[in-house]
């Protein structure tokens, strides 16, 4: 026969809260009260904080922030799910993945105050720096999943990007590398329709990012990255592909990111409020907040209560970063494993001209 | 002791460190089953095996950004890069990420990798198999920068890199491979980083370089001390940091003279810092205007003609007499 099919393969949805917040029955992951009511709690949690840190930034009180609102089901529930060995790499928009794997607020916004200890990566958890340059975090996962391949440790490794970030050529390279050494990798795309300014329309023209995966052989799934339940499903199951040795999976989470790039753009100069309010309807707080109160994990009294903890606590935090203060010194620091004679030099240099 | 080419020391060095330690892992094109394409990691995955020494996809940008990742969770991985123009398409991780993660993490992570390409002209090879990058690198913090210029410094060096904390750019002299042969230590033996060696006493001229220029260096000087002109020689070995100026210094507080010899073209490279820290530092006792001999500000001549733009003996020793006469 001249001409043979050399591969077939079709890319899937899932999603389990319907517009009315009623769960698939078959797809339902079914998870207790007490799993519900703490990823309701820090879910909240997550948006009050990134609400004050672009408020700080708006009061010049603090620099550049990249918020996430609109995409806290991801993060949240990855910081939920993963053990504490497993890796992450997270690009810049994923402090609600820190929060949720129990990092200090405070040194968030230590951070974003723009000091070097604020960068300090959460003790009791294996997380990488938020990674600036876009798509370069997505080919680290690999060689760290590779490194718990190679010690038999069991650890996964999860990669975090964005729509914009697929049409680098990590991302492309880091899929290949996974994929011919079959390693517990899982590259969590969660495409949130814009790259600053740029829309999905002009970052790639395939029906999804998803199902590139199959290229690579590699498991891919699209899902509805603000439906939380239907999330917890499809990452369950890449987690157990890759604690098996079953390789990587390409989970692309469909979500939207209702504010700014960053606090440096206004993204009224791009995108539509019809567009914004269309997605606002699909955002957690009202499918998946509605499905809560519906199974009695939530009622007025415990959300107004969660809401003023929530709010204590990111004050709390807050109150840490004023009153952080530091020596510029500190830039010296970290540079090498040890102290170079030339560095050295310069910093004693430095201290005598500034005195401090 | 063994008599080895800078190669086989290159070669023994790794092969001692997978031996030594089960976290070091080496990858790249080629390496494996092939060998490496100058035979730099020749029967070490048929003794290793095929998880340890690894042929990577040809994507050098990913050789380095796995490595990186290799490094956070434990391993000590030694990427390959098979010629110097090519760990370019690895600058991002090389520069954004391998040099910057432990200020970035405050010290909680080190990235303990060695990146090794061979470097230099004079092979005759295709564009961008032969340019001299250790100045582009050495600006970066948190990378450091060495190249050896013979065996025993290529085996010694070599394993210090594999088993320090910092991230090196390990630059091979491509010419010198299979030019100069060694009795080589056997064992555990490490030449540690940052330490640039006197490799001959002299009182009329400070002579520096490193790498692939050691070779017409050398020879340069031994035609001029025919002349009455004792250099003093100075192998660099470690570029970045370059932590050996006091040992030029205490040199050219000697001789008065100093020469640099460097093979990348000549501005803004280490000869022009290597000069500003001596004038910065031992300017009352320069008798001479400090001297360099480099490669010119041209992309490196096609094969026919990269002997003019690499610097010989020639153009050394008439600079050696520029400065000893002025």
């Amino acid at each position: 026969m001249p001409v043979t099919t050399v591969f077939e393969g079709s890319t899937q949805r899932v999603s389990v809260l319907d517009d009315s917040a009623v769960p698939d029955s078959q797809l339902d992951p079914k998870l207790s009260k007490d799993f519900l009511l703490e990823l309701y709690k820090k879910m909240i949690l997550c948006r009050k904080f990134d609400a004050k840190a672009i408020a700080l930034q708006r009061q010049g009180r603090s620099f550049t922030y990249t918020p996430f609102e609109g995409q806290e089901a991801v993060q949240v529930l990855i910081g939920m799910m993963l053990k504490p060995t497993d890796w992450t790499c997270p690009s810049y928009r994923e402090s609600a993945l820190y929060i949720s794997r129990g990092a200090d607020m405070g040194d968030l916004f230590v951070y974003l105050k723009g000091h070097e200890d604020g960068m300090a990566i959460p003790n009791k958890t294996n997380d990488m720096p938020l990674s600036i340059p876009v798509g370069s975090q997505t080919a680290h996962g690999p060689g760290i999943a590779y490194a718990n391949k190679l010690k038999g440790n069991q650890g996964v490794a999860v990669v975090f990007f964005g729509d914009g970030a697929s049409s680098q050529g990590d991302f492309h390279e880091a899929m290949n590398f996974a994929s011919i050494y079959k390693l517990p990798c899982i590259f969590m795309c969660t495409n949130n329709q814009w790259a600053i300014s740029t829309p999905c329309k002009i970052q790639y023209n395939g029906a999804s990012i998803a199902q590139r995966a199959l290229s690579y052989g590699v498991m891919g799934v699209q899902v509805d990255g603000m439906d939380p339940l239907a999330f917890y499903q499809v990452f369950d199951q890449a987690l157990k592909r890759a604690r098996n040795g079953e390789g990587p999976t390409l989970i692309e989470a469909i979500c939207y990111r209702f504010g700014p790039h960053s606090t440096a753009d206004d993204p009224k100069k791009y995108r539509s409020e019809e567009e914004v309010a269309t997605w606002r309807k699909m955002d957690w707080t009202g499918r998946f907040v509605t499905y809560l109160r519906n199974n009695g994990v939530i009622n007025e009294q415990i959300e107004a209560q969660v809401d003023q903890e929530a709010i204590a606590s990111v004050e709390q935090a807050v109150a840490k970063a004023d009153t952080y203060t530091d020596s510029p010194v500190q830039m010296f620091d970290y540079v090498f494993s040890k102290p170079t004679a030339e560095l050295e030099r310069q910093k004693q240099e430095f201290k005598q001209f500034y005195n401090k | 002791m063994t008599l080895m080419s800078v190669i086989q020391a290159i070669n023994s060095a790794m092969a001692y460190e997978l031996e030594r330690d089960s976290n070091v892992v080496l990858l790249g094109e080629d390496v494996g089953y092939e060998g490496g394409v100058f035979r730099a990691t020749d029967g070490l995955q048929a003794k290793f095996g095929k998880q340890r020494v690894i042929d990577t996809p040809l994507a050098e940008e990913n050789i380095i950004a796995t490595s990186i990742g290799m490094a956070v969770a434990g391993l000590r991985p030694i990427a390959e890069i098979q010629f110097s123009g090519f760990v370019g398409v690895g600058y991002n991780h090389l520069v954004n990420h391998a040099a910057r993660l432990r200020y970035r993490s405050r010290g909680k992570i080190k990235i303990p990798m060695v990146v090794r390409a061979p470097h230099g002209g004079g092979i005759r090879a295709l564009e961008h198999h032969c340019e001299c990058i250790e100045g582009t690198y050495a600006q970066v913090p948190g990378l450091v920068v060495a190249t050896p210029s013979n065996p025993v410094d290529a085996r010694g060096m070599l394993s210090a890199a594999i088993r320090g904390d910092d991230p090196v750019l390990f630059l091979e002299p491509t010419r010198l491979y299979r030019a100069v042969k060694a009795e080589v230590p056997d064992g555990d033996f490490t030449v540690p980083l940052g330490e640039a060696k006197v490799v001959e006493e002299g009182d009329s001229v400070t002579l520096v370089s490193w790498g692939p220029m050691m070779k017409n260096t050398s020879t340069a000087a031994a035609e001029a001390k025919n002349s009455g002109i004792n250099c003093e020689v100075i192998d660099l070995r470690t570029i970045s940091p370059l932590d050996s100026t006091d040992l030029v210094l205490k040199s050219v507080q000697k001789t008065g003279r100093l020469v640099v010899v460097q093979e990348a073209p000549k501005s803004f490279g280490p000869a022009a810092e290597i000069i500003a820290r001596i004038n910065e530092r031992a300017f009352d006792y320069l008798q001479a205007p400090p001297m360099r001999v480099t490669g010119y500000d041209t992309q490196l001549p096609l094969g026919t003609n990269e002997d003019f733009f690499i610097p010989d003996p020639a153009r050394i020793l008439s600079t050696i007499k520029k400065a000893s006469s002025y």
